[in-house]
């Protein structure tokens, strides 16, 4: 394994600061690795190897002149094919953008482009991010490496494989219900999703308006610190974004303490429906932040309960409404009808019919249904109704501790074909841990918290909105007291992966 | 509302006209039974709330701000049309809107 391979993105940036190796020597080296590897993980739909080597060469050739640089000027970075960048295709590994080449560029990659890192591909995902296993992706398989056999989670699967694979150092993803922390979870690594609005999501493909936040992850709490950094501000192309000036996130991770600190268990999420080896995990993280002088109590957050009902609602709901812009008329795939009248209905209907799969045609029925009169009250109002509950009683929560913690997800990375076609409310089961965050439109991470059964398990930590400080001033010494402690995650992984 | 939450393909039918997209009877017939089940597990949102508690469509509370209404850089009309199925006299190129009639 290349030296530069295993280094986190701040030791790179380091390197880079001080001139002990250059941008085109560690982007080549992470190319080279995409290459030996990306049989095996499939964490790409594309990659960028000339236009990444091209920025490699003008950050080197910048610093050499001695410009000022942004500090991760020269890291690579793998950004979720739901980032739209221009004159680079971008898919949402759907048929229907197959070969869209976006004419317009995105804010997260003007952002990354400003800064001169390096960007190596696009990296797959669950169809417009709607599915938690990347098994919805029209472009291929991605493999958990951990194992090969098992999903690497989802919808930004690919992002998490591409960290876990040692493909990138970082990558930026998105988050709807849980898209972000799960597959950070089940490869070991750590995924961000920030307060909703922390950063922009001009010109990252829409799934679910008022759900959806671009995350940031890394293979440490720092290393997603610094990319959140990078990402956030205030943008005018996205009216939903915070005017809030942005918080020295790595400082906080870096220098913060669990001493004093009050961490609050969700009493709803824990317990029945959790698998053994995860509950048992989940217990030995809290254990040593006890031991590392956080104070630990239960909580009850009563109407998460109900908050997977409704974001069952309210998500395919604004699917429905912003997946009707694939008309095959403007841009994208346009399929005409087999038989009958050609009319721009029957070609908009044999385009979607051909252009979107099986997850994404079920939940633009159902959010069709759910907004259609005479069940509109009862489902999508009621639905909302239950967010305003789940923002009050996080509210409330937060009155008594500074952060509230739970496992991510309630198993490990599922084997392939877990799913069950006629229940996929089974599946849907295993966002329950994160929707809530969604639907309150606060932030959340989750770093790992030691393996069950040779597979990674995830521990997250929620914050009130607009105070990512207090989550990452928590998983930072959480993530020292755990490595101090013995369980380094990554270690494993890279030992593991040294073949 | 919730003992009748089962779709049927008839339902799906006319949704799916809704959302234009063509479907096989197969597909009628297994997104069918996919809803039922989907909404027979999510129609108690309405048990729980009442008419006391205010819905939430956002999750932050923004007001509305308006930006000054400037002229600036737009997509060229080669650039708008480059993607697309088809295009014509710098115009995009679609199928019969109206019907014959």
């Amino acid at each position: 394994m290349s030296e530069f391979i295993a280094k986190s993105a701040l030791e790179l940036a380091a390197g880079l600061t001080s001139g002990e190796f250059s941008s085109v020597e560690v982007t080549q080296a992470h190319l080279d690795r995409i290459r030996d590897t990306e049989e095996d993980f499939g964490s790409f739909i594309t990659v960028t190897d000339d236009l990444a080597l091209a920025t490699a060469k003008d950050v080197d050739d910048r610093r050499s002149r001695g410009e000022d640089l942004h500090a991760l000027a020269g890291v690579p970075v793998a950004l979720k094919d739901l980032v739209v960048t221009e004159g680079v295709r971008t898919t949402a590994a759907s048929k229907i953008l197959e070969n869209w080449v976006p004419p317009y560029e995105s804010t997260v990659h003007l952002k990354v482009k400003a800064a001169g890192l390096p960007v190596l591909g696009k990296t797959n995902l669950d169809e417009f991010a709607m599915g938690s296993t990347t098994e919805h992706s029209a472009f291929g398989t991605t493999r958990n490496p951990w194992n090969l056999e098992h999903v690497p989670g989802g919808s930004s699967g690919g992002a998490a494989a591409a960290l876990a694979g040692f493909q990138a150092p970082l990558s930026v993803g998105t988050d709807t219900g849980g898209s972000v922390r799960q597959p950070a979870a089940f490869t070991g690594t750590v995924g961000v999703k920030p307060t909703y609005g922390s950063i922009s999501r001009y010109g990252i493909i829409a799934m679910a308006s008022s759900l959806d936040q671009v995350g940031p992850m890394g293979r440490s709490v720092a290393d997603a610190a610094a990319l959140h950094m990078l990402l956030a501000g205030h943008d005018p192309l996205d009216s939903t974004s915070l005017p809030d000036p942005v918080d020295d996130f790595v400082a906080l991770a870096q220098n913060g303490t669990l001493k004093g600190k009050k961490l609050g268990v969700i009493k709803q999420l824990i317990g029945e429906g959790y698998d053994a080896g995860v509950r048992d995990a989940f217990t030995a993280v809290l254990d040593v932040a006890a031991a590392a002088g956080a104070e630990i109590i239960e909580v009850d957050v009563p109407s998460i309960s109900y908050a997977l009902d409704a974001y069952y609602l309210i998500m395919p709901s604004e699917v429905s409404s912003n997946l009707a812009r694939y008309d095959g008329m403007r841009y994208g795939l346009r399929v005409e009808p087999t038989e009958g009248p050609v009319t721009a209905e029957t070609v908009m209907a044999a385009t979607r019919a051909a252009g979107f799969g099986a997850e994404v045609k079920r939940r633009i029925i159902l959010g069709t249904y759910a907004l259609s009169a005479g069940y509109y009250d009862a489902y999508y109002g009621s639905a909302q109704k239950i967010r305003t509950l789940v923002q009050r009683d996080f509210a409330k929560a937060f009155e008594t501790v500074d952060v509230l913690v739970s496992p991510t997800a309630p198993t490990t990375a599922l084997k392939f074909g877990a799913e069950s076609a006629s229940d996929p409310m089974a599946l849907y089961l295993g966002d329950v841990a994160t929707l809530p965050a969604n639907l309150a439109g606060i932030p959340g991470l989750s770093l790992p918290a030691g393996l069950a059964d040779g597979l990674p398990v995830g521990f997250q930590v929620l914050a009130p909105a607009r105070e990512d400080r207090r989550m990452y001033a928590v998983a930072g010494p959480l993530e020292a007291a755990l490595e101090a402690a013995g369980s380094r995650v990554l270690d494993t992984l890279a030992e593991g992966l040294t073949k | 509302m919730t003992e009748s939450s089962a779709i049927t393909p008839e339902q799906v039918a006319h949704l799916a006209s809704l959302s234009r997209i063509a479907m096989s009877e197969d597909e009628l017939a297994a997104l069918a039974g996919g809803l039922s089940t989907i909404l027979e597990n999510v129609a108690r949102v309405n048990e729980v709330v009442g008419d006391d508690v205010p819905a939430t469509s956002h999750p932050i509370a923004l007001s509305n701000v308006l930006r000054p209404d400037e002229v600036g850089a737009t997509l060229t009309s080669e650039q708008a049309l480059a993607a697309a199925p088809a295009a014509a006299d710098d115009k995009f190129l679609v199928p019969q809107i109206l019907g014959e009639e």
